[in-house]
């Protein structure tokens, strides 16, 4: 049977990838960022997983325009990086594994949450940028990726809680998958950060290591954040978090933390990233 | 009525901040439809050859196209923008996403840089425009 390993969370900053596509990640200013993942660079070659479920927001590539999913679940075989106006990023294509996304398509509706499917898309950088964070810049991926979009661009997002619903659902239906797999799901996007209007720039450290620490045992109250709060304390992209939710409740009710990092800032936004694995009851 | 958890007029109550609404992305959609189609490499040489020409292309109200031609991004959240799809502008303009953030709060590229190294705007006195009186 298929299991769920581990779950990882990470910002997605656009600036980032293009740090590592143009060789900047020795410089003075990010440096200090990727010191922050040489601790996952190392523990992935180890952990490996066959398939990541990578939970991010397309940024008005693939879809926010015509089509505009609460949730969206990448079914193709393959996904292309997208082209965000200065040309796609240098990475390779990302494989898909169709096979998995239909048995969690079907369980997941079943357990009713209405998906779309997504059958042709390309991928944005929020999907790319931990792709690259975690493997570094390789020939190929060393795994296969299902997409899991979620709407946190358009009000009303779907709530805290609905992800962590959806987080928990995931777990039932990847431990009824037949194949003995390894499956990690990572949550991206965040921490706080605010992209629009004359309080761009909003960082909240407080909130931010706050929800760090809860993420391990005090999930309850995550999930009581409205989308007001996200707003007003972690400004108005910092909702992404909502998509760690989905992470942490595929990981069951008790994790152990293997990694935290927390840094200010990359271009316009505070930098979070953890590595929890799930602990048996 | 069903409950909610605070009344949705509470959204307008942020300083400096737009909530990006249904309403807001279809009174943009034209617009957003061309910052999408800055995705292709020809539509943006199509563009930086003729500004104007390209825009005419496309439905946005004037308003739209002179807040594009300024490259005027509070203006173009004003009328329905969301920063996703205006990012497609800067990024063919060859802009950092701080360069094209930073516009927005009457800092100079500059001075909104030192901010964001100096660790961000502090959200103190920043949370409501209520408790600001």
């Amino acid at each position: 049977m298929a299991r769920i390993t581990a779950g990882i969370a990470t910002s997605h900053v656009p600036a980032i990838g293009a740090a590592i596509d143009l060789g900047k990640t020795g410089d003075e200013y990010w440096a200090p960022v990727f010191a922050g993942y040489e601790w996952v660079r190392t523990w992935i070659k180890d952990n490996t997983p066959d398939v990541v479920i990578l939970c991010y927001n397309d940024h008005a590539s693939a879809m926010m325009l015509d089509i505009v999913p609460t949730f969206a679940l990448g079914f193709a075989e393959e996904y292309e990086p997208a082209d965000e106006g200065w040309g796609a990023r240098p990475v390779p294509t990302v494989m898909g594994d169709p096979d998995l996304a239909g048995h969690l398509a079907e369980q997941l509706v079943i357990d009713d949450f209405d998906l779309t499917i997504m059958n042709a898309m390309d991928v944005d950088h929020g999907l790319t940028v931990p792709l690259s964070l975690v493997f570094g810049q390789v020939e190929e991926w060393p795994c296969r990726v299902i997409p899991l979009a979620v709407n946190v661009t358009q009000f009303p997002t779907p709530s805290a809680d609905r992800c962590w619903q959806l987080g928990a659902a995931i777990r039932d239906a990847v431990e009824a998958y037949p194949e003995d797999l390894d499956v990690q799901v990572w949550g991206t996007g965040g921490m706080s950060h605010q992209l629009q209007g004359e309080r761009a720039g909003l960082i909240n450290p407080e909130f931010d290591n706050a929800f760090l620490d809860k993420l391990i045992d005090g999930t309850d109250e995550l999930r009581a954040i409205t989308r007001l709060q996200f707003l007003r304390e972690a400004g108005s992209e910092g909702i992404e978090l909502i998509m760690w939710l989905i992470m942490r409740a595929a990981l069951g009710e008790k994790v152990e933390q293997l990694h935290r990092f927390y840094h200010v800032p990359a271009s316009n936004t505070a930098v979070g990233h953890t590595v929890l694995r799930p602990v048996a009851d | 009525m069903r409950q909610r958890l605070y009344p949705l007029e509470d959204l307008e109550d942020i300083p400096g901040t737009t909530v990006f609404t249904a309403r807001r992305s279809r009174q943009a959609y034209h617009l957003h439809k061309f910052c999408m189609s800055l995705m292709d490499k020809d539509n943006r040489n199509a563009f930086k050859a003729d500004e104007r020409a390209y825009l005419d292309r496309f439905r946005m109200t004037e308003e739209q196209k002179q807040a594009v031609l300024a490259r005027d991004f509070n203006g173009l959240i004003e009328l329905g923008g969301n920063i996703y799809f205006l990012v497609k502008l800067s990024n063919t303009d060859g802009w950092s996403a701080q360069k094209a953030v930073g516009s927005m709060t009457g800092m100079t590229p500059d001075e909104y840089a030192a901010m964001m190294r100096a660790g961000g705007r502090s959200p103190e006195g920043q949370k409501s425009k209520r408790d600001q009186g």
